[in-house]
């Protein structure tokens, strides 16, 4: 869990002091995607169904993934309409 | 500051008040006996005399849980129920206690079911005594119509932020009409004046603690087994507080309206060998009884006790000083326990202090009945065989039941 | 109503951000990133216990970029009720820290526990007195988040730990509660149900049921790969299935001055037009292990008859509801 802070140095009311980007979820897959950007048609699909929201629109319109986050649940490489995107074993 | 004297029954005059303090929400579900608080509002609403949002909401639970929405946003929100609709927001006092909201809320005490009874007694509020919320009985409505101008400073003091529950028996206050000295609405307002918030820090930065797109933070969090215990400890330190904050309102409030209450009211009790300790609109009718007594050299005393919770330790002892005997009269049962809940804690307390007068329950008033003049005399009896006896024969004792 | 595009709202941030700690291919957090893209401004978010609760607020995180309270199960609405009355007082009284916003959504986020079941109450209370807000109901058909336990809105038959597919029953035998009916009922303005795998039309009528003045309801389904049974990749597949089957279709029913108006949205429509491209029920049925003691060890032919029956009426009373 969280390093942890006494009863007296906790703010009042339990508000949460961390964003969530702090807790890379990256580590949680045993997959991850590889984008083919030759056969990408930007549509942007992947980028509205990955469930954390880890994938990015770039500028130019191609997607990238943000690995401290993908959990590896192969949604983007299943969906993608143009079948450019692989799921790879990590490492 | 020209006080108007008004004739009002306890529900009237915590509408009235509420009324002055003109809250941002008011969501209300009717149960006897607080209809009419929620009657007379609703009349306020119409006539456009408040500018509060009044929510008509389906349940006691969503009544609750409108004003944690709302005082969560930084509205101020306001509330009021009794007996079995406390009881159906249990889980919300609870709750809104541990989100640290000064939400104020009336409750018209009143037995809880089964078997079903609208009449008087304490089993609802003392039901609720774990929640977290500040609790102040009320003797009768002009105490009713202070406490609730009083609460909002409480609850929403920097060092405390805790919920308050003003408690005044069903029937016997809320539906009485009694002389009420009212506040003009100006000074009202000038007491409470506007609602502040401490600042925490948020995810995003420092917040203060309230719903803001402007800064946003997340309310209502789960603590796993490494949190929760800290953020309780939080509460009991707010509690602690509160008996400080509680005492220095009613200073100010003094100043105001020339009447100021404390956690606790002695009355008698200087040289007193035999007293009772009890809350609400009992100790009206034990104060006639304490001045007979005198009256025929009997050196009876008695103590109003205001603040339930925080439990005033420190005043309590103070207050009953080394009277010999003490009888603890309270509306309510405690099923399984050692004892009744006032009786409890006051037990509790004189354990380690200096004094230890002989300690006895008495139970009584159960479901509306009626608590004689001749019955608190009966206790004071009682009193004084246990202080020539020396020792407690009974410590739970009924008064006026039938065997 | 503004527009919205793909492109557009793809340049959006995210106001549910990642690091929460849902299951990977979890479909609701799928559903709130779309709705909230579809934000007009200044807005605030309630939710209930449940999985998209838990995950995204394990103190001391939090995934929520934007204000957002969880206080108890069945009461979203109750406090989505409370922040909304809040907001109109301080408006109208013009001070209060809200006053400063001309405009403020609220929004409900609540799963099926917390809607179809022990949230009922405060749901039909909040929309009888008119609110405005808009509750999305995320449905993945159980008590997902205390272990896939079933709830009213559990389809007839499913496997779920408190209806399993035992020797002598087959799952839960009692038809799903037909809340999007039960809402109708309360005539607010508009109820609509989404499907994630039509990311522009989740995005469209949020944007709709923010701008609505009252309530608005967003029915969406929400497949759980743990809880159906499927492999996590294929959870916008199964939801796709759903809408091709007609087992819960894409409409919407506006509702204004006692008119009723039924609305096929453009893949519900398709199917109306071309009823050869309906898909047997079947085919969804088949890749949920929640629906497997329906093939093996022997396929129940009642049982897939009566299903596809129930399917086919209430998609036939819907298309006379549209006018189709």
């Amino acid at each position: 869990m969280s390093e942890k802070k006494g009863w007296k140095s906790l703010d009042k009311g339990a508000v949460a002091y961390k964003s969530s980007r702090d807790y890379e979820t990256g580590d949680w897959g045993v997959a991850q995607p590889k984008f083919n950007h030759e056969k990408c048609t930007k549509c942007t699909l992947c980028h509205f169904y990955c469930p954390e929201g880890a994938i990015r629109v770039r500028d130019d319109g191609y997607t990238e993934v943000d690995l401290r986050y993908c959990k590896g649940c192969g949604i983007c490489a299943e969906e993608c309409p143009a079948k450019c995107i692989e799921m790879v074993a990590k490492r | 500051m020209k006080q108007k004297l008004m004739g009002l029954n306890g529900d009237e005059a915590a509408a009235y008040a509420t009324k002055q303090v003109d809250p941002d929400v008011v969501a209300a579900y009717p149960i006897t006996p607080q209809t009419i608080i929620v009657e007379r509002f609703s009349e306020y609403v119409a006539d456009g005399l408040v500018h509060s949002e009044f929510v008509p909401v389906e349940s006691e639970h969503s009544a609750l849980s409108s004003c944690v929405g709302a005082a969560a946003a930084g509205a101020r929100a306001y509330t009021a129920t009794a007996a079995n609709g406390l009881a159906l927001m249990w889980e919300m006092t609870y709750i809104t206690s541990g989100l640290r909201l000064p939400i104020v809320m009336s409750v018209a005490n009143r037995a809880l079911s089964a078997p079903l009874n609208i009449h008087n007694d304490h089993s609802d509020s003392m039901g609720a005594r774990d929640s977290g919320w500040i609790q102040i009985y009320c003797e009768n409505s002009q105490e009713v119509y202070d406490a609730h101008v009083e609460a909002w400073r409480i609850a929403e003091h920097e060092d405390v932020l805790l919920p308050v529950m003003i408690c005044f028996d069903g029937y016997t206050i809320s539906h009485t009409m009694e002389n009420v000295m009212t506040l003009p609405d100006e000074d009202v307002k000038g007491f409470v004046g506007k609602r502040k918030f401490i600042k925490v820090q948020g995810h995003l930065g420092e917040a203060e603690l309230r719903l803001d797109p402007g800064c946003p933070i997340s309310m209502g969090p789960v603590d796993l087994q490494d949190f929760y215990f800290e953020h309780k400890v939080h509460q009991m330190d707010a509690m602690e507080k509160a008996l400080k904050v509680i005492p220095a309102v009613d200073k100010e409030y003094g100043v105001l309206s020339g009447r100021k209450y404390g956690h606790v009211n002695p009355h008698r009790m200087d040289d007193a060998e035999v007293a009772i300790l009890g809350l609400g609109s009992v100790m009206g009718t034990a104060r006639e009884v304490v001045n007979e007594l005198r009256a025929e050299g009997i050196k009876a005393g008695m103590v109003k006790l205001r603040t339930f919770r925080p439990f005033p330790t420190d005043d309590l002892i103070k207050a009953i000083g080394d009277v010999p005997a003490l009888g603890v009269v309270e509306k309510d049962l405690s099923f399984g326990a050692a004892g009744s809940p006032l009786y409890e804690d006051v037990r509790a307390v004189f354990y380690d202090a200096g004094s230890k007068p002989l300690i006895a329950n008495y139970a009584h008033g159960l479901g509306g009945r009626d608590t004689s003049m001749a019955m608190i005399r009966g206790i004071y009896e009682d009193l004084l065989k246990i202080k020539k006896n020396g020792r407690v024969e009974k410590t739970m004792n009924y008064v006026g039941l039938r065997e | 109503m503004s527009q919205i595009t793909l492109k557009d709202m793809a340049a959006k941030p995210d106001l549910l951000c990642p690091g929460a700690r849902l299951c990977a291919g979890c479909d609701e957090s799928i559903i709130v990133r779309m709705v909230l893209k579809a934000t007009r401004g200044p807005t605030i978010v309630t939710n209930a216990t449940g999985c998209l609760e838990v995950a995204t607020s394990i103190f001391p995180y939090t995934s929520w970029d934007l204000p957002w309270i969880h206080s108890a199960f069945e009461n979203t609405a109750a406090t989505a009720s409370g922040i909304e009355a809040a907001y109109k007082a301080m408006r109208k009284r013009g001070e209060g820290p809200l006053a400063k916003y001309p405009q403020l959504d609220v929004i409900a986020f609540a799963g099926d526990g917390g809607t179809y079941d022990i949230g009922l109450q405060a749901l039909s209370g909040a929309m009888e007195r008119g609110h405005d807000f808009t509750y999305v109901l995320l449905d993945n058909e159980a008590y997902m988040n205390t272990g896939i336990q079933r709830s009213g809105g559990t389809p007839f038959t499913a496997a779920t730990t408190t209806s399993p597919a035992g020797q002598v029953i087959p799952g839960k035998l009692e038809w799903k509660k037909p809340i999007d009916d039960i809402v109708i009922a309360h005539a607010i303005p508009f109820t609509a149900t989404i499907n994630a795998a039509w990311p522009l039309d989740v995005m469209k009528k949020a944007r709709k049921a923010f701008e609505i003045e009252g309530p608005a309801f967003l029915h969406a389904i929400t497949p759980c790969a743990r809880g159906w049974r499927y492999p996590p990749e294929k959870t916008i597949a199964v939801s796709r299935l759903v809408v091709q089957t007609c087992v819960l279709p894409l409409y919407e029913c506006r509702q204004e001055g006692g008119d009723v108006v039924y609305e096929l949205s453009a893949p519900s429509l398709a199917v109306a037009k071309r009823p050869e491209s309906k898909k047997p029920v079947e085919e969804y049925l088949q890749v949920q292990g929640r629906f497997r003691h329906l093939f093996r060890p022997e396929r129940r032919e009642d049982l897939l008859k009566a299903i596809q029956e129930g399917v086919d009426k209430r998609w036939s009373i819907l298309l006379k509801k549209a006018g189709l």
